[in-house]
């Protein structure tokens, strides 16, 4: 009986540590949240809320401090990766899902999966070794190569495995039953695939890029090693429009990065402002894209 | 015999005959075109891969991994102090996370289930728990380092260290752990449960002796995720870890691992033919913990069909 009371007493003791473990999670949460906001609080004072989101022109040492070149920075690179990488990324997504023989299959998504464990560190060095002495011969003045085209093709790389995987499975989740429907109607696989398949995974592949996007917003080391970090407002760098890409640039995670360690007072709060702003946007983002994702699986998938 | 004349009329009508052709043209371009999708994909992947092997390969020797780094901005010397940094820091980070991950997702998936029923408060709690192992898992790895330079380097003084890194890196792969662990979970056949609980061992032996090990190979390959995560890591470390050349000798010194190393050589040397090598050390790690994931996911699916 005494041995049968202490297995009992285990028993609860384990229940209760492994429900401390589970709402850790919960507590990691609310402490970033916390301590960023904290240490934030100093710049929205002092600073002012307008004076940081709305004024460009970030300069430490004379206590200005606006981060809207860093948040269209962000903006601009995150737009260009997804406009390189989306197709690139829903076509290979369209083919392993749909098109390609087992044989490629067992190579291809082997592969893709590698792309999302090379380093960042190792996409910025490719970046600043192969495609910035390739941009650079792109002759416009003030092109030094660094810049926001060759961010965007770095960070076009770096978001395609995670977009290729989900929209992959939402294509999988479609049940086959969707496909011989549409192909005993007469309908090509073509016409299965853009028709049927498709629409019917439409939220999962939405939801995909959406996360893309919180992958493109949140890279740091790359863009820093390839985007030129200047503080300046990126413009067209002639009259061609086309130029912008090639204006050098600072994202809100670089702007935390380069300048985190050395910073102090009022300066070291204006990043953690920045790192407020820029956690703001991912949770908005990933809000979106969790909303897509419980679309997706309201679908009757599973019905036989 | 009906539906054999229609046929026979469809296969004769011009416009269909036309409408066919058109259809399956479109087809055939549309496949190539997803065929180049994929096979642009796979030529990106060689391209990074291959150029950083190839040319990073130029730097690897036996010296570069043995000699450690001068330090400075001379770019000079080897990796060795770097190499042991990051196996300390992978050391300490699975130690503190692992526990925690897979104690929580043990919860999440064999407890949580039974609370729902009884308490309406508990309930709320799990959802909450499980959405915010979603939030943390899109938290971009520049905030957690900006966290952990606020709460561990500063505010519990830890400094610039292996510790304070240890930690930041620790909330970082949390989710991976618990998310991987999960799954694993969920595989194990109930029966296995019921069968242990039948036999009159508690929940928590039932778990310990029966559930788990059978849930080891998922366990491992979220451990092995991990170990990849914080390998490529850098952001987090960036502003945790310190940077400096030496081999850390107790956990409250700092350090600098691979890809901190790469980016320190990059940025602020011209020492691209070290970087590249050391960046060529990277990807080929990278490379082989995804081979032994694919083994041990390969060995893992071969089972449970196997098993049914």
């Amino acid at each position: 009986m005494k041995e049968k009371s202490g297995r009992m007493i285990a028993d609860q003791t384990v229940k209760y540590i492994l429900f401390i473990s589970a709402i850790l999670s919960i507590i990691i949460v609310l402490a970033i949240a916390y301590f960023i906001f904290r240490e934030s609080i100093q710049a929205w004072k002092e600073i002012g809320f307008t004076n940081i989101i709305l004024k460009s022109v970030w300069r430490p040492g004379q206590d200005q401090y606006g981060i809207l070149a860093m948040i269209v920075g962000s903006i601009a690179v995150t737009i260009g990766a997804i406009v390189l990488g989306v197709p690139l990324a829903l076509g290979t997504a369209i083919f392993l899902g749909e098109i390609a023989p087992k044989g490629v299959q067992a190579l291809l998504r082997p592969a893709v999966q590698l792309l999302a464990g090379i380093p960042s560190v190792v996409y910025g060095l490719f970046g600043m070794v192969v495609l910035v002495p390739i941009i650079r011969r792109i002759n416009v003045p003030g092109n030094s190569g660094y810049g926001l085209l060759a961010a965007s093709i770095v960070l076009a790389v770096m978001i395609l495995p995670t977009i290729t995987s989900i929209a992959e499975d939402a294509i999988r989740a479609v049940p086959d039953s969707y496909r011989s429907g549409s192909l005993a109607l007469g309908a090509t696989k073509w016409q299965t695939i853009t028709k049927v398949v498709l629409p019917a995974g439409r939220s999962g592949i939405i939801a995909g890029i959406i996360l893309g996007v919180g992958r493109a917003l949140g890279e740091t080391m790359a863009m820093i090693m390839v985007i030129g970090n200047s503080v300046k407002f990126p413009k067209p760098l002639t009259a061609n429009p086309l130029t912008f890409y090639l204006s050098k640039a600072r994202t809100l995670t670089g702007n935390i990065a380069v300048e985190i360690s050395y910073a102090t007072g009022i300066h070291e709060s204006a990043l953690f402002a920045t790192g407020v702003v820029l956690f703001a946007l991912i949770i908005i983002v990933n809000a979106s894209a969790r909303w897509f994702i419980k679309r997706q699986s309201s679908i009757p998938t599973t019905r036989q | 015999m009906i539906n054999n004349k229609s046929i026979s009329t469809l296969h004769n009508d011009p416009e269909s005959l036309k409408n066919l052709k058109i259809r399956s043209t479109t087809q055939n371009v549309w496949f190539s075109i997803m065929w180049l999708a994929g096979l642009v994909t796979l030529i990106i992947l060689l391209l990074v891969i291959g150029y950083v092997i190839i040319q990073g390969g130029k730097a690897l020797s036996w010296e570069f991994l043995t000699t450690p780094p001068r330090g400075g901005l001379s770019g000079e010397g080897g990796i060795s102090t770097t190499l042991g940094t990051t196996v300390y820091l992978v050391a300490l980070t699975l130690l503190i996370a692992t526990p925690l991950g897979v104690g929580a997702a043990i919860y999440l998936i064999e407890y949580a289930g039974e609370l729902g029923l009884t308490s309406p408060v508990m309930r709320v709690l799990i959802s909450i728990a499980n959405f915010a192992v979603e939030t943390l898992a899109g938290i971009p790895s520049i905030i957690y380092g900006l966290f952990g330079y606020a709460l561990f380097v500063s505010t519990l003084q830890f400094g610039w260290s292996l510790l304070s890194a240890a930690l930041a890196g620790a909330c970082l792969v949390l989710p991976t752990i618990i998310r991987t662990t999960e799954e694993a979970l969920l595989t194990v056949p109930d029966d296995y449960r019921r069968g242990s609980l039948a036999l009159g061992a508690t929940k928590w032996q039932t778990l310990y002796k029966v559930v788990l090990p059978a849930a080891i190979p998922g366990i491992i390959t979220g451990i092995i995720l991990s170990v990849g995560r914080i390998i490529s890591e850098t952001a987090v470390f960036f502003v945790t870890l310190g940077g400096s050349h030496r081999l850390p000798s107790s956990i409250m010194d700092g350090g600098r691992t691979l890809a901190l190393h790469l980016y320190y050589l990059a940025m602020d040397t011209n020492a691209f033919d070290k970087a590249m090598g050391t960046g060529a050390v990277l990807v080929i790690l990278i490379i082989l913990i995804n081979l032994s994931i694919n083994l041990i996911s390969g060995k893992l699916t071969a089972r449970i069909r196997g098993g049914k």
